[in-house]
């Protein structure tokens, strides 16, 4: 089972981007799970969202504490939350960034995807980005997948933009 | 078949080898298919290629064939939108939140009057619902009523009046409106509410525990708890069938937050297959100027009890109803649930007892102890009122110590769970050891390590044949608590 | 030039409420009008969630929260206790947003004022259920978006007018009743202080924008809340002992598009709504004799 973390402030789609993740695996034939850290959602404030992914019907109701991989959508959340707290050795963190960070004991990816979101979309919301950038890191969807939960989601034009901004971070993630 | 459930393997060379006919392969068909559906599908063009019985070689080989015909009806079993190579098929599983799947059931029943209160973390199934009707999808009266003791009044008035109604609640809500619980089940109305459990204040919480419902145990509404989002639209479907065969208002109850907030996949129900399955509400009384009637009289204390025995009776007739209904719904929509699930229980020295989500939890860990070949079990109680003490007599009055692990505590004395199950057992000569574990209260996580605690504590029970401490609590921050319990 | 560093706000920074929240911002007016010596009761909402979550507060005052239907009823109680100790220099003050007020909190209010019980009511007006995440309330205005009035196919948005709880209050006999902006801080104070004074039931009714819920930038709170009574969506009033008295008339009161179009819960408005709903101000300005 593969459960990936992901790091936001409420009203940038953390809670979204957990839910396409699960989506695509499901698209894919597998079984996935996906929740937001429960309780009241506050504009800014920090929140957490999870997902999880599996072959078999996944029957754990607990919180998720040792991620695979973790995806953070706002740099100026590292500061305030130790993001890579429990996260399983080997795993990757996916930061919104434009600067390299270091996390010990796990491989990190960095992305501009503001600003692929404000070229995109027109606004700084970087769930959809940061999808592409994790597929491409840790290839637990294919990012085919990750295209059509995200045209199941959303409609015409913004569908269609999304697709262009995940297409973009899944070349340009490093 | 290599990769059968052990069961199936069993039986299957069984039937093989004993070739005892329809019958076996019947038995075998009536097995739950488990996820490894898509090999069961595979098995579909080999059916269309080997002869039928109406074949004229079909004589011959025929207690193969008939192995096959049981694979047919296993496959049936399976629901249509695993069907990768059949009809529909993906349309239909989509991934919801417990709440989407209650708001969708909820459409899918027809209901005419939705009446319910927003409260946090039900509010997404009123929201859905509004969104429903103000997209003319859902052809009902969404009222915005302003408190939930309005919104079950409301309710009365419309179910009263002939409509199939709807409600939504939580915690304080379910608090605020209890004087109408009673009233509502007492007036014999078929109302069906989705209740997303949460803690009750003091201290405010907005997190889950059972609290909320197990308060209102005594209100004479059908309990029935939800295990994960599928059983939730499940159960509200059969809800209706159930309540307005009964004349009982029915409580579908789930976690709220790790169902109502969680995202997993979910068969819809095709409408037509509903609307075959739920009949038009047709009430034997209803408030029509045609053929007035008087309803909520005042019940003089010459017919007080007999009205109340009534309703008792009723209670224990909703014990076979919900079985029959929920069989038929197996029929048609291939998943029953039935009052309570025995999961590895038949031959566990150590059982555990649990109600709703927990359940999943669980099932993983005692999945852990039986590969180790430990012999241990789970019985999960969906219906809670009615209480089946008979079925839980059955289930686990072989075990030596039994663990119930529950989201509630009636202050003063232990966890209802424990209490009703304790009471079932009281003039049963052989019963098991029981001790009762209070966790999760306040949407405190219930961790794996807390569940194998607790099956420690069974075990050592079991082991010693006494129980030191009956009560106890679970995954409790014990620094912070003066006294230890 | 002042250097006294600014009086320490009864309420203390480091609350949950949003980026440029309205309600807030009112309650950090209403405690410097009021001072410290109150008790206040407050419903279950915004306000109550943001800054008490245990073991942490915000309040630097006595504080009670009960439920959500009940502050009224709580400082009613606790106004009879200080009669009854004789602590006639403390207020009981009664604060709810208006989910707790109009709706829910109605019957408690009401019974509070027909007492005649020595207790000043502030409503936070947000015009919805936020807390909960931004569902309709009796107070939310005609034509708004919100969860449970979505803009569909066959229904758009919120059919009913809001509730004339000022009215209400007033019509129950209470001494002091008024309306106030988070815009027009001074009037607002000036108010409190008025109602806090007198001896009996006063009711202060504050519109105060919700950035999420009104879909508006975090930066335009007080933008929009000046634009309502600019255009004379939302009058500031005050009704002394019956008599009613118009505390703010606009100058030149500016067309009602100005104040819903910089609104998303408004975008979807037609212009034949946006004329329905300038009729509407237009009669209710009539009413208090504003051109």
């Amino acid at each position: 089972m593969i459960e990936i973390r992901f790091h936001g402030r409420g009203g940038q789609g953390a809670v979204t981007a957990a839910r396409l993740l699960a989506e695509a695996a499901f698209l894919e034939g597998k079984y996935s799970q996906a929740f937001p850290s429960f309780g009241a959602e506050r504009r800014g404030a920090p929140i957490l969202a999870f997902t999880r992914i599996n072959n078999k019907p996944i029957r754990i109701r607990t919180q998720v504490y040792e991620p695979n991989h973790v995806v953070v959508l706002d740099p100026t959340l590292i500061e305030a939350v130790n993001v890579a707290s429990g996260l399983k050795r080997g795993g990757v963190v996916v930061i919104n960034s434009r600067e390299p960070h270091k996390f010990t004991g796990a491989k990190v990816a960095s992305i501009d995807a503001t600003s692929i979101a404000i070229e995109n979309l027109g606004v700084p919301i970087t769930n959809t980005v940061m999808l592409g950038a994790l597929v491409k890191m840790t290839k637990i969807v294919s990012l085919d997948s990750i295209v059509k939960a995200v045209q199941n989601t959303f409609k015409g034009k913004l569908a269609e933009k999304n697709v262009a901004a995940i297409k973009l971070a899944y070349e340009r993630v490093a | 078949m290599k990769g059968w459930h052990n069961e199936t393997d069993r039986r299957c060379r069984d039937s093989r080898a004993g070739q005892r006919g329809e019958e076996q392969d019947r038995e075998l068909a009536g097995l739950q298919a488990d996820h490894r559906r898509r090999k069961v599908h595979g098995v579909r063009p080999l059916l269309d290629i080997l002869p039928r019985a109406s074949d004229p070689q079909g004589q011959t080989g025929e207690s193969r064939l008939r192995l096959l015909q049981g694979l047919r009806h296993l496959r049936q079993r399976v629901s249509i939108s695993r069907d990768n190579d059949g009809f529909g098929g993906e349309k239909m599983k989509k991934m919801l939140t417990g709440n989407e799947a209650a708001a969708i059931a909820a459409k899918l029943a027809r209901v005419n009057v939705i009446s319910a209160y927003p409260i946090t973390p039900q509010t997404v199934v009123v929201e859905k619902l509004s969104e429903f009707v103000a997209d003319g999808e859902l052809d009902a009266e969404f009222m915005k009523v302003e408190s939930e003791h309005s919104a079950l009044s409301a309710c009365v008035g419309a179910a009263a009046t002939g409509a199939r109604t709807f409600t939504a609640t939580s915690s304080q809500g379910l608090m605020y409106m209890a004087e109408m619980l009673f009233i509502a089940s007492g007036m014999r109305l078929p109302i069906v509410m989705a209740n997303a459990n949460r803690a009750i204040s003091a201290p405010l919480s907005i997190w889950c525990d059972q609290q909320d419902s197990i308060s209102v145990r005594d209100c004479g509404w059908i309990q029935l708890y939800c295990e994960n989002n599928q059983e939730i639209m499940d159960t509200i479907i059969q809800a209706f069938r159930v309540a307005e065969s009964l004349s009982l208002p029915v409580m579908v109850c789930y976690d709220g937050f790790i169902l109502s907030h969680t995202v997993e996949p979910v068969d819809v129900p095709e409408q037509k297959d509903v609307d075959e399955f739920l009949p038009h509400f047709k009430p034997q009384y209803s408030l029509d100027p045609e053929k007035p009637v008087t309803m909520g009289s005042m019940g003089v204390p010459e017919y007080y009890e007999e009205i109340k025995c009534i309703q008792q009776e009723a209670m224990h007739a909703a014990k076979d109803k919900l079985v029959k209904v929920d069989a038929e719904f197996g029929k048609k929509f291939g998943r029953r649930y039935k009052l309570l699930e025995r999961y590895h229980s038949d031959d566990a020295d150590v059982v555990l007892l649990t109600m709703g989500s927990l359940s999943s939890s669980v099932k993983e860990i005692v999945d852990r102890y039986r590969e180790r070949g430990e012999k241990v079990g789970l019985v999960k109680v969906r219906s809670f009122r009615p209480f089946p003490a008979e079925e839980l007599i059955d289930a686990i009055g072989h075990a030596k110590a039994v663990a119930v692990l529950e989201k509630n505590i009636s202050f003063g004395s232990a966890g209802a769970l424990f209490l009703d199950t304790a009471a079932s057992f009281v003039n049963v000569k052989k019963a098991p050891l029981m001790l009762d574990f209070i966790c999760g209260l306040g949407g405190r996580d219930v961790e794996a390590l807390q569940i194998r605690e607790a099956i420690r504590a069974a075990a050592r029970a079991a082991e010693s044949g006494e129980v030191r401490k009956a009560v106890r609590w679970l995954g409790l921050r014990e620094k912070l608590v003066g006294l230890r319990t | 030039m002042n250097d006294k560093p600014f009086p320490e706000s009864l309420i203390a920074p480091g609350h949950g409420a949003c980026a440029g929240c309205g309600c807030i911002l009112a309650m950090r007016h209403a405690l410097e009008a009021l001072g410290k010596n109150v008790i206040i009761s407050m419903a279950t909402g915004c306000m109550e969630v943001v800054t008490t979550p245990y073991p942490e507060t915000s309040w630097r005052v006595p504080w009670i929260h009960v439920a959500f239907e009940n502050a009224a009823a709580v400082a009613s109680g606790v106004s009879a206790a200080l009669k009854s100790l004789g602590r006639k220099e403390v207020k009981s003050v009664a604060i709810a947003g208006d989910g707790g007020t109009a709706d829910i909190g109605l019957q408690a209010l009401s019974g509070m004022v027909e007492r005649g019980d020595n207790v000043l009511y502030i409503c936070y007006d947000n015009e919805g259920y936020m807390n909960t995440g931004i569902q309709r309330s009796g107070l939310t205005p005609f034509g708004a978006w919100t969860t449970t009035t979505p803009i569909g196919k066959v229904k758009r948005g919120e059919n009913r007018q809001k509730k004339n709880l000022p009215a209400i209050i007033a019509a129950h006999g209470a001494p002091y009743v008024a309306t106030a902006s988070v815009a027009y801080p001074v009037d607002f104070m000036n108010k409190l202080k008025k109602a806090a004074a007198i001896e009996g039931p006063t009711y202060v009714h504050v519109l105060a924008p919700c950035t999420p819920g009104w879909r508006i930038d975090n930066s335009k709170t007080i933008e929009v809340a000046r634009l309502a009574v600019l255009t004379g969506s939302w009058i500031l009033y005050e009704i002394e002992n019956g008599k009613m008295n118009v505390t703010f008339k606009p100058p030149k009161r500016r067309p009602v598009t100005d104040y819903l179009k910089i609104q998303g819960r408004f975008k979807h408005l037609s212009d034949a709504e946006i004329s329905e709903i300038q009729k509407m101000v237009d009669d209710q300005c009539k009413h208090f004799g504003i051109e």
